[in-house]
C-alpha cells in the first residue's frame, strides 16, 4: 500500500500562499541576520496588527460577496476619536475604548443597512462611508494629529508586554484565532459562506440574509475601529490622515490569502498568511536600505497578479 | 419623455441647485471677464478643472456599462505624467513624440487591464487593482520618487495652460474626447455591443457578439483617456508628481458615472449623465472653497463630508428599492 500526500483542490490555493510566505520569510531570514529572531517576529506582527484586524473584517465581507472600502478611513477616525476622548474630554480608558468600538459598529451597521434596504452596491455605499469617515476625522481635529503620550490610564496599554508581544500584536493573534473559530464553527460563519456562494439559495434555504449582511458590515466596522485603537496604542497618537488606502492592502491580503472576491470561497487562515506576506514585503526595503518603497508596491501588484491568475486557473480546472 | 432624458433629470437638477446656491451666496460666481485673450471666471474655472475627471469618466462609463470597473485610472495618470517627464527631461525627446509614446503606453496599460478581464476572466475590481497598486509604484520608480519639474517645453505647457477659442485648451480637449466617444458609441453599433455585453454576456456571446473584444476595447479606451488626463495634470502643474497625480480620482470618476445615472451593474449607459456628474463633483468642490458663511470660509475638510452626503442622496434617489418603499410596495427578501 502506498500512501501519497494528497492536497485537496480547495486547499491548493492556501498551500500556495503558505509556500510563498515560507519562501519570502526564509529568504529574508537568511539574508538579514536577526530577521527571524523572536523580537523581530513579534514586531512584524505588532506593526501589521491594525491592517490585520481590518483584514479579518474584510474577509467576512468578501466571503459574503461584498466589499468594504471604508476600513482605512474608520481606522483614522477611530484613532482620532480615541485621542479626543482621552485628551480633550478626559474620559478614562475603560469608557473611551468602548465608545470608539461602538462608533465603529454604528458606522458599519449604517453601511450594511443602506446596502441591504436600498439594494445599493456595497462598493458605492462604503465609498461614501469612506469619504464621510475621513471627512469627520479631518473635521474633528484642526491639527490632524493628537498625541496621547503620557496619559495616566493609557500608558499601561502602551507599555503592556507578554512574552515580548505588545498589546496590538496580542490582540491581532487573539482576534485571528477567534475569527477562524467564528468563520468555521458558528452559524453566523456558515451563513456568511452561504450568502457569498449564492444569495438566492441562501434566501430560499431560509437563512437570515438581511440580518447577516448588516452584521457582516457591523463586524467590519468593529474590526476597523479596533484597528484604529491598535494604531493609537502603537503610535501613542490619533492621526486623521493615517491608513490612506489601507482598504486596498486589506483586500490584497484577503485575495493573496486565497479568498475569492466573488464570495463563498476562502479562509481566515489564508488572510493571516496574506497579512504576514504583505508585512514581510513592506519591511524588506527597510532592511535593504537603498531599496525604495515603490518596489513594495510593484511587488504587491506582482504577487496579486500571480495569485489571481493561479486561482483563476484552479477554478477553471474544477469546472 | 425618452428614458435618456428622464435619466438626466436628477443629475441636471442637482447641478442646477448647486449653481443656484452659488448664485445666491456669491453673485460673482457667474461673472465672466475677458483678460489676456481668454475668458476668465468661476464657471470657466470649473470647466477647466473638471477636465481630468471628465476624461476619466468617459472611459469609466463604457467600462461600467460592461458591468466592470477600472480602479487603475488614477495610477495610469501618474504613469503618464512620469513617462512624459522622463522622456522630456532625461531623454531630451521633443514634445510631439513624447506625447505619442505616453499615449501609447497608457493605451498599453488599458489593454493590459482589458486582457486580464477579457481573456483570463478575472473580476474587474481585482484585475484593475493590480495596476492601481503596481502602476503608482512604476510611476514612482521612473521618477525616483521625486517631483520632476517639466520646464522649457512651451508645447507641453500649452496642453494644460494654453488658450484655444478664447477658453482654456483643456475644455476643447475634453469636448473633443466626449464627441469622439459619443460618435463612436451612438453612430456605430459599438454602444449597442457594450450595453449588450454588460446586460447579459452569455446571451450576447450566443448572439454572435465577441464579448471579449468589446471588453478589451473599453478598458483600452479607459487607459487612453487616463493618459490624456495625466498629461493635462502634469502640464497644469508643470511637473510629474507620481505620489499625488490622480490620487483618489478613480473614485471621483466612478462617482461621476453613477451620479450620471449609469448603474454599476452594467447595461444602459449615459455619457451625457457622466459629463454632468463630473461637472457636479467639480462644482461641489469649487462651491465649498468659495462659500463664505458669516465672513468665514468653510474648511476644505468639509469637502469630503459634503461629497459623501451628495453621493448617498443621489444614489438613494436613483434606487428602485427606495421608490418601492416610498410607494408602499415594499421589497422582497
Amino acid at each position: 500500500m502506498r500512501t501519497r500526500l494528497r492536497i485537496k483542490p480547495q486547499h491548493l490555493s492556501l498551500v500556495a500562499t503558505a509556500a510563498v510566505f515560507l519562501l519570502l520569510y526564509g529568504a529574508a531570514a537568511l539574508r538579514y541576520p536577526g530577521f527571524a529572531s523572536w523580537f523581530q517576529t513579534t514586531e512584524l506582527i505588532a506593526t501589521n496588527a491594525p491592517l490585520g484586524l481590518a483584514a479579518i473584517g474584510m474577509t467576512f465581507v468578501i466571503l459574503s460577496g461584498g466589499i468594504d472600502l471604508s476600513v482605512g478611513a474608520i481606522i483614522a477616525l477611530s484613532s482620532i476619536l480615541l485621542a479626543k476622548c482621552l485628551v480633550e474630554w478626559n474620559l478614562p480608558v475603560p469608557l473611551a475604548i468602548p465608545t470608539v468600538l461602538v462608533g465603529g459598529i454604528l458606522f458599519g451597521t449604517a453601511s450594511g443597512v443602506v446596502i441591504r434596504w436600498f439594494r445599493l452596491p456595497p462598493f458605492l455605499v462604503t465609498l461614501a462611508a469612506m469619504f464621510l469617515a475621513r471627512g469627520i476625522a479631518l473635521v474633528l481635529t484642526e491639527e490632524k494629529r493628537l498625541s496621547i503620550a503620557g496619559h495616566a490610564t493609557f500608558d499601561p496599554l502602551v507599555d503592556f508586554l507578554l512574552f515580548d508581544f505588545n498589546l496590538p500584536a496580542l490582540i491581532f493573534v487573539v482576534g485571528i484565532v477567534v475569527a477562524i473559530g467564528v468563520a468555521r464553527y458558528t452559524r453566523f460563519g456558515r451563513n456568511v459562506y452561504a450568502i457569498g456562494g449564492s444569495e438566492q439559495s441562501a434566501l430560499l434555504m431560509g437563512l437570515p440574509v438581511g440580518r447577516t449582511t448588516v452584521m457582516i458590515y457591523a463586524l467590519s466596522g468593529l474590526c476597523a475601529a479596533g484597528g484604529g485603537i491598535l494604531y493609537a496604542i502603537g503610535s501613542q497618537s490619533g492621526d486623521a490622515s493615517v491608513a490612506q488606502l489601507l482598504e486596498l492592502d486589506a483586500i490584497a491580503a484577503v485575495v493573496i490569502g486565497g479568498t475569492l472576491l466573488s464570495g463563498g470561497v476562502g479562509s481566515m487562515g489564508g488572510t493571516l498568511l496574506g497579512v504576514l506576506i504583505l508585512g514581510v514585503i513592506t519591511v524588506v526595503p527597510v532592511y535593504e536600505g537603498d531599496l525604495n518603497s515603490w518596489w513594495t508596491k510593484i511587488a504587491i501588484g506582482g504577487l496579486l497578479l500571480v495569485f489571481i491568475v493561479l486561482q483563476r486557473l484552479l477554478q477553471r480546472q474544477r469546472h | 419623455m425618452p428614458e435618456s432624458l428622464r435619466k438626466l433629470t436628477w443629475p441636471l437638477a442637482a447641478l442646477a441647485v448647486l449653481l443656484l446656491f452659488n448664485a445666491l451666496l456669491n453673485p460673482e460666481f457667474f461673472s465672466l471677464h475677458f483678460a489676456e485673450g481668454r475668458l476668465t471666471g468661476s464657471l470657466v474655472d470649473v470647466l477647466d478643472r473638471a477636465t481630468p475627471v471628465l476624461l476619466l469618466s468617459l472611459g469609466m462609463t463604457l467600462v461600467i456599462a460592461t458591468a466592470g470597473v477600472d480602479l487603475s485610472v488614477g495610477a495610469v495618470m501618474a504613469m503618464a505624467g512620469s513617462i512624459s517627464a522622463v522622456l522630456l527631461t532625461d531623454v531630451g525627446m521633443p514634445v510631439l513624440p513624447t506625447l505619442l509614446i505616453t499615449l501609447l503606453a497608457s493605451l498599453a496599460a488599458g489593454a493590459w487591464n482589458g486582457l486580464l478581464v477579457s481573456m483570463l476572466g478575472i473580476q474587474p475590481i481585482v484585475a484593475t487593482l493590480i495596476l492601481m497598486v503596481a502602476g503608482r509604484g512604476i510611476a514612482q520608480l521612473l521618477t525616483d520618487g521625486q517631483i520632476i519639474p517639466i520646464e522649457g517645453h512651451p508645447g507641453f505647457a500649452y496642453l494644460g495652460g494654453g488658450t484655444l477659442f478664447f477658453l482654456p485648451v483643456t475644455i476643447t480637449i475634453a469636448l473633443a474626447a466626449a464627441l469622439f466617444t459619443a460618435i463612436a458609441v451612438r453612430y456605430t453599433a459599438l454602444g449597442l455591443f457594450i450595453e449588450s455585453a454588460g446586460e447579459n454576456p452569455t446571451a450576447s456571446r450566443y448572439a454572435g457578439l465577441n464579448v471579449r473584444a468589446v471588453r478589451l476595447l473599453v478598458y483600452t479606451l479607459s487607459g487612453l483617456f487616463a493618459g490624456v488626463a495625466g498629461l493635462i495634470y502634469a502640464s497644469d502643474i508643470t511637473a510629474a508628481d507620481a505620489n499625488n497625480a490622480g490620487l483618489y480620482l478613480e473614485l471621483d470618476a466612478i462617482l461621476a458615472v453613477v451620479i450620471g445615472g449609469t448603474a454599476l451593474s452594467g447595461g444602459r449607459f449615459f455619457l451625457a449623465g457622466s459629463i454632468i456628474g463630473a461637472l457636479i463633483i467639480q462644482t461641489l468642490g469649487t462651491t465649498i472653497l468659495m462659500t463664505q458663511i458669516g465672513g468665514q470660509s468653510i474648511p476644505a475638510e468639509w469637502n469630503l463630508i459634503v461629497k459623501a452626503i451628495v453621493v448617498l442622496v443621489v444614489c438613494l434617489l436613483q434606487s428602485a428599492a427606495l421608490r418601492q418603499i416610498l410607494t408602499g410596495k415594499g421589497v422582497r427578501g
